[in-house]
């Protein structure tokens, strides 16, 4: 087990690149530690993948180091850096036992009979392989195949981290449910460091302790599921984060007014140091846009009504603007023209796409 | 793209039933699909959703019952005669045609002029917002242009009938939002029978339409899809229809108690009140359990906490009660440790009652939502 640096790296597939877009992963520089749960998240093309073969030595980066503790590994093969993966796909021997299966990785090392029994087992209970431990891989159902990929992945108490890659791709929404828990009680059990990689923010949300944000070959943000959600630190992160993501708006601020198209939007700090020159924009996440009826806010177009069967989402037109808006239960009636409120402590302000810190908050 | 509305189909499966070798994947399927409609099936990996679309297709002949379009018997029909267009969860597009020839390609097949070519090409470009790219190469657009591309050749052949077997599966999670948002706009425009296959209760709910939810093959019930999850015929259907799973305790009424296998007893009031005695599963939706005191006549659960998933906006709680885990899906971050106690509070009026045969004995159905 160790705690994973990643010091300065970047990477490009290109001999000799330019420019910074010729980089799949521009600089991050970013510590992994001892037993954490992390997530990497983003949409395809973001880096994350390079990110994760560059940890388990399949890619060697162009600049910067990596080290597990101390140790520089950046020109050690994966095996020797001693990291387990998980798949998307179960890779699976299908003419073993699932036993088989689960002991593989151990028998390898050569870890003493006894000793590949017990852990065997203890993998097998966490996971609620017990019962099928005697049978042949070939079998059984995909799902149940994707645990033993997992088990074996688990299995070897010693390796410096765990990366799962996209792991629970195959398996059905209900049993997603239970692996996901399964995957939390193992991680507490097992005291390792876990890094899940994944374009499900659900899945990277409900998983990690910390979450790291990429976007196009970059970190835009490092933070806890809460921080992600309640402090944007850029507007992509608003966007991606949430389902809907966070309205954003083009406006500009004068004291602690925000103006979008004409619309005054109450803020409540001022933003002094905004500068000139820059692209300014509002974010509201829809959770703290709340629809009434006409004559209750800022006067808005419903184009339509979403029902998400435990909440109702209204998609509206304001000034031009399109938004998204919760539904209180309390307002049965949604018609044609509405009122939306926003909570002023939720409205961000961004620069450049950037967070702004602002100031005298009450 | 135009809305054919003088041709109008009505394709119908009558006592449909597949067999494949010993097994059966299709049981005793009826169901009756109209033009300008969108009917989802909603179910679980193998539940038949792609088997039925193969049967409605013309893929696959069933082993009995009938197909009918318009009232003609289609059963032994193959499908290159029928009005058909497919999507698959694969993205399946021509790598070294253009975006133009993707979507221009059962119409060159089907040897249609130049001008009627361009025309319908351009609409369903316009439509799938595919403007900007035609000239592109498919594998040099993201995944979910690449979708897009195959979804407008699915439309440019106005076929009748047009299934989607979970397009949206293999894209990104906000690229799938993002189509997903615009895909009932997209069915307004044509006209024809779209079928759409998701293992996703959310998808469906979010689709709207009709929704079929399939369990082993069998269609467990058919109807407007609001409805189909607000008042599930049979616990099939409602654990089907739930995502975070549906959570079920056992109640044995006797005269006016009702005895829970989460231990305790309660008083039947409410739904309880309204069935004969007897034994009923008790079905409720993750975020109608509270972890907070709820008004009026509450049933209490002692509970452990096994694992807290935070999310930021909302937390998913579960439970272990008993023999029982359930999960509670409740508002904002709940930091709880794992095997710290908490008592679980759930409104009776919000639970469907199903009796031992599975079906639906009575719940508070406008407001179990």
């Amino acid at each position: 087990m160790a705690r994973i640096t990643l010091d300065r790296l970047a990477h490009s597939y290109l001999p000799d690149p330019r420019g910074p877009e010729e980089y799949a992963v521009k600089e991050v520089h970013h510590v992994w530690d001892q037993g954490g749960a992390y997530a990497l998240l983003g949409p395809s093309g973001c880096g994350k993948t390079t990110l994760l073969n560059i940890i388990s030595g399949l890619v060697r980066p162009t600049r910067g180091r990596i080290l597990f503790d101390d140790r520089d590994v950046t020109d050690l093969s994966t095996e020797a850096r001693n990291i387990a993966q998980v798949f998307q796909f179960p890779v699976v021997y299908d003419t073993m036992t699932v036993r088989e299966n689960l002991a593989f990785p151990l028998k390898n090392r050569r870890v003493p009979r006894e000793a590949v029994a017990k852990r065997v087992d203890e993998i097998a209970r966490l996971l609620d392989l017990t019962r099928v431990l005697e049978r042949k891989a070939r079998n059984l159902s995909a799902d149940l195949k994707q645990k033993i990929s997992l088990g074996r992945g688990l299995v070897r108490p010693d390796v410096a981290a765990i990366l799962f890659d996209e792991p629970l791709t195959v398996i059905d929404p209900h049993l997603k449910w239970q692996l996901r828990s399964t995957l939390k009680e193992l991680h507490r059990a097992l005291d390792l460091t876990m890094i899940y990689v994944t374009h499900d923010q659900t899945e990277a949300l409900t998983f990690a302790d910390k979450v790291v944000v990429m976007h196009d070959g970059a970190v835009v943000q490092t933070g806890t599921p809460e921080e992600l959600f309640a402090r944007p630190a850029h507007t992509f992160v608003g966007h991606f984060i949430g389902s809907p993501g966070m309205n954003v708006l083009p406006c500009r601020v004068e004291g602690r007014t925000a103006f979008v198209r004409e619309q005054a939007i109450a803020l409540d700090q001022t933003y002094p140091m905004l500068g000139d020159g820059k692209r300014i924009e509002l974010g509201i996440r829809p959770e703290f846009a709340e629809l009434g009826p006409p004559g209750t806010g800022f006067p808005v177009r419903v184009r339509r009504v979403d029902d998400l069967g435990r909440a109702r989402i209204a998609r509206v037109d304001m000034g031009g603007y399109q938004l998204t808006a919760s539904i209180p239960e309390s307002l049965t009636e949604v018609g044609g023209d509405a009122s939306l409120r926003l909570d002023a402590r939720h409205v961000h302000i961004y620069a450049d796409g950037h967070l702004v810190t602002g100031q005298g908050r009450p | 793209m135009r809305v054919r509305e003088e041709h109008r189909v009505t394709l119908v499966l009558d006592q449909v039933r597949k067999d494949v070798g010993a097994e059966t994947h299709i049981r005793d399927v009826s169901l009756t699909l109209e033009s300008g409609t969108l009917n989802v099936l909603l179910g679980a990996t193998l539940s038949g959703k792609t088997s039925l679309m193969r049967l409605m297709a013309g893929l696959d002949a069933p082993t009995k019952g009938r197909i009918l379009v318009n009232g003609s018997d289609v059963t032994g029909r193959a499908v290159q005669r029928r009005s058909v267009a497919m999507v698959y969860q694969q993205i399946i597009n021509y790598p070294s045609l253009s975006v133009y020839e993707n979507i221009a390609s059962p119409l060159r097949v089907a040897g249609l002029p130049r001008a009627e070519i361009e025309s319908r090409v351009r609409d369903a470009a316009k439509l799938l917002k595919l403007e900007p790219y035609l000239d592109r190469r498919p594998l040099n657009l993201s995944g979910g242009q690449q979708q897009r591309t195959a979804l407008a050749r699915a439309l440019v052949k106005q076929a009748d009938l047009v299934l989607l077997d979970e397009p949206l599966a293999n894209l990104d999670y906000k690229l799938r939002e993002e189509l997903r948002e615009e895909l009932p706009r997209v069915f307004a425009a044509s006209g024809a029978i779209f079928v759409y296959a998701t293992t996703e209760p959310q998808e469906a709910l979010l689709l709207g339409g009709r929704t079929a939810t399939l369990f082993e093959g069998r269609v467990t019930q058919f109807g407007p899809t609001p409805m189909v999850y607000r008042e599930p015929q049979d616990l099939t259907t409602a654990r089907v229809f739930s995502d975070p799973p549906l959570n079920i305790l056992k109640a044995r009424k006797g005269g006016h108690d009702i005895a829970l296998s989460t231990g305790g007893d309660i008083r039947a009031a409410g739904v309880f009140a309204a069935v004969p005695d007897g034994t009923y599963s008790v079905g409720f939706r993750a975020h109608h359990l509270s972890l907070d005191p709820i008004p009026g006549q509450a049933i209490t659960l002692s509970a452990h906490v096994s694992v807290a998933e935070i999310t930021g906006s909302e937390s998913f709680v579960h439970l272990d009660v008993g023999q029982h885990r359930f999960v509670a899906l409740v508002p904002g971050v709940r930091r709880l440790e794992p095997g710290s106690g908490v008592v679980a509070y759930l409104d009776p009026s919000r639970v469907f009652l199903f009796d031992e045969a599975g079906r639906l004995a009575a719940s508070a159905l406008a407001k179990a939502a």
